[in-house]
């Protein structure tokens, strides 16, 4: 495998190597916009770092348009990055170009899509959806296909595998055909799968059997997660690692619970003090009204200072770093610090 | 306004003697198909009180859109009211003819849905379309109808001078306040909402519910509101009824909901909800789907989903399987359609 991926290991990454699923280092997307003589860069993804390690979840949250499906689909290969480095096994893939290079990848590193209902082909059975990836990667012997397709059904709780293989995905409701999703991303014993709002079509009902599902494949396969979802109750239930995500920038990055019961960033905050939470008293506190403060559009500084009640002058003229202000736990905000 | 809106606060957090604004009686709507029938609302009764917050919920499929939709007499074919009747102050309104269906509709109820923000024309002004909109209903002049939809704007929270924004100048928020601004404009005694803030961001969805809440509290209208999402419901409504396949399964003041679910059901839909603080614990949502609605199972329509309908106490069994269970009372205001004893866990 080494020899096919592009070979641009950078080796001063490899100190985590070891121990990391994929590395990603100053991942930027930058998106074109204007006309051809205006031309505008919309900054979707802008120097994004984290690590997926195996066994665990990371959870990837953040509103509509913070650039956290960006992140997804720069990971899988379906966009080309504008610039950094995406390190699997020593190896970064982000430049990678070859087909051989890129189904290697990919048979490694799967995606889930949020609509289960797009993402199956209405006129074939279950059956060809999951031994088609087997197929196509050699996984096994053609004469097995058949029976690790079986397997794989009875894995996502797909029972009984024999009647549900010959089913057409418009016979399964929404929660099966998510773990026939589920199922074909497995079918290809991936390291990494990337799943990006995998339960936001489902019914309330059925989304704690998906997520329940993630949990025991993580357990038993050792899979790296990454979990990309606006519903940060759901991210707390699943996640180990939970990274804050504001205009194409993480603003928050640590342990769940340290992000999520003790949040330093003020969008992290605010975004919590907005989710319907009746455990904590029936009728919640209001939120704090919006800065409403105009940024040039040369702003320089933190991205949220236009709506951050706690900004000063720093905030627009210097953009903030993430620092690491408790063990583990980074924040980009030079406002708060570590009580 | 504050002072005031403070005042009605405490008012609305005790409805006493609270009137009935609109009363549901044995509501039956069915989809008349050539082969079959399938009834999506069965025998619901539920009252609405004026200036509460009633909340009704559901998996999809349940028939809590269907019920407000029958509610706004805007049901499309193969659907058609079968049974029952729906009282507006008294006034039938199932028998209502279509002209007075269409003055009775926005004066007195209002209508805001999911993707409402996508429903206002694209070609036309904001304020055009108040203008369209208040003309249709009463006599009055462009320039006095354009000022009314600015102080409409500015009621919930959008700058007067968007009046001449075209929609796509506004973010889905904006447009999703536009749209309650016009449900607003003829002071209807109720606007339903059925999933009105699902589309959007959570910090945008709390703005707007607290401007709901403000706007409920200031002008004194009654809402229904739908949703899928408990949490969000039992925050901010009075009342909650739960559906399941088409019927009513619980019905209770929202605190006693939260605190103590009585339907199998309703505590399923409870624990689908993994908490954002306190304690995490593996937890197991509901089991299966819901059932056909063309061919539902016989007795509780729940039974092959509840975890109590086991086939341990026959006697129990029997009854769950067979019988229908009716909604009745267990607490003041708390109505439960169960086989279960909730006193002592057996068979009621």
């Amino acid at each position: 495998m080494s020899a096919v991926v592009d070979d641009q290991a950078d080796q001063e990454e490899r100190g985590s190597a070891d121990v990391a699923a994929l590395d990603v280092r100053g991942l930027t997307k930058h998106f074109s916009d204007g006309s051809l003589f205006r031309r505008q860069y919309i900054r979707a993804v802008d120097d994004v770092s984290f690590t997926l390690r195996p066994g665990t979840v990371t959870a990837l949250v953040g509103e509509s348009g913070s650039g956290k499906s960006t992140v997804a689909r720069l990971l899988s290969r379906l966009y080309k990055p504008t610039d950094g480095t995406i390190d699997f096994r020593g190896r970064d893939v982000s430049r990678a170009r070859s087909r051989r290079a890129l189904l290697s990848y990919r048979s490694e590193v799967q995606m889930i899509f949020q609509d289960p209902f797009g993402s199956l082909n209405p006129v074939k059975p279950i059956e060809h959806h999951l031994a088609r990836p087997l197929k196509i990667h050699g996984i096994v012997p053609r004469k097995q296909v058949h029976n690790r397709v079986i397997e794989l059904l009875n894995q996502v709780g797909l029972v009984p595998p024999e009647e549900v293989a010959a089913k057409f995905p418009h016979q399964l409701s929404g929660g099966q055909r998510q773990r026939v999703s589920i199922a074909r991303a497995l079918a290809v014993e991936p390291k990494v799968i990337l799943a990006d709002e995998p339960i936001s079509m489902l019914d309330v009902s059925i989304r704690l059997g998906i997520l329940n599902l993630m949990l025991d494949l993580k357990e038993q396969h050792d899979l790296a997660f990454l979990y990309v979802t606006h519903d940060i109750a759901s991210a707390r239930y699943v996640a180990d690692e939970v990274m804050v995500m504001y205009a194409g920038q993480i603003v928050e990055h640590g342990k769940t619970d340290d992000v999520l019961l003790h949040p330093l960033h003020p969008y992290t905050q605010l975004l919590l003090s907005a989710v319907p939470n009746p455990e904590a008293g029936l009728r919640q506190s209001k939120l704090p009204p919006r800065a409403n403060r105009n940024l040039a559009p040369s702003h320089v500084g933190c991205r949220f200072a236009d709506r951050c009640a706690l900004a000063i002058d720093t905030c627009l003229d210097t953009p903030p770093a993430l620092l690491e202000l408790r063990p583990n736990h980074f924040v980009r905000c030079p406002i708060v610090s570590p009580s | 306004m504050n002072s005031v809106s403070v005042n009605e606060q405490t008012r609305a957090a005790q409805p006493v003697a609270a009137e009935p604004l609109v009363e549901i009686q044995d509501l039956v709507v069915e989809y008349v198909l050539p082969q079959r029938r399938v009834r999506a609302v069965d025998n619901v009764s539920l009252t609405i009180n004026a200036g509460e917050i009633i909340g009704l919920a559901g998996e999809s499929g349940c028939g809590k859109s269907t019920a407000a939709h029958a509610l706004l007499q805007i049901l499309r074919q193969p659907a058609e009211i079968t049974g029952g009747r729906i009282l507006f102050k008294g006034e039938d309104m199932v028998s209502m003819t279509p002209e007075e269906l269409r003055k009775f509709r926005w004066r007195h109820v209002s209508l805001v849905f999911q993707s409402a923000m996508d429903s206002l024309n694209p070609l036309l002004r904001v304020g055009d379309q108040f203008v369209d909109m208040l003309q249709a209903h009463e006599r009055v002049r462009k320039a006095d109808a354009l000022a009314r939809a600015g102080d409409l704007l500015d009621l919930v929270g959008i700058d007067k001078r968007r009046v001449s924004a075209y929609p796509h100048e506004l973010s889905g928020g904006m447009r999703q306040r536009v749209v309650i601004a016009m449900a607003l404009a003829l002071q209807p005694e109720l606007i339903v909402m059925d999933e009105p803030t699902t589309a959007l961001d959570v910090v945008v969805q709390r703005e707007i519910l607290q401007e709901i809440e403000e706007l409920k509290n200031e002008l004194g209208f009654a809402v229904l509101f739908i949703t899928h999402d408990m949490s969000l419901l039992v925050e901010i409504s009075d009342r909650i009824a739960i559906m399941y396949a088409g019927e009513i399964v619980e019905q209770a003041p929202a605190e006693t909901l939260f605190r103590q679910p009585k339907h199998p059901y309703t505590v399923g839909l409870m624990s689908s909800f993994p908490p954002l603080t306190g304690e995490i614990k593996r937890m197991s949502g509901i089991p299966g789907s819901p059932p056909d609605l063309g061919d539902p199972p016989s007795g509780c329509r729940f039974n092959p989903r509840c975890p109590h309908c086991t086939g341990e106490d026959q006697r129990l069994y029997q009854l769950q399987t067979t019988e229908r269970p009716v909604l009745r009372s267990i607490a003041p205001d708390h109505l439960v359609a169960c086989h279960l004893d909730f006193t002592t866990g057996g068979a009621a």
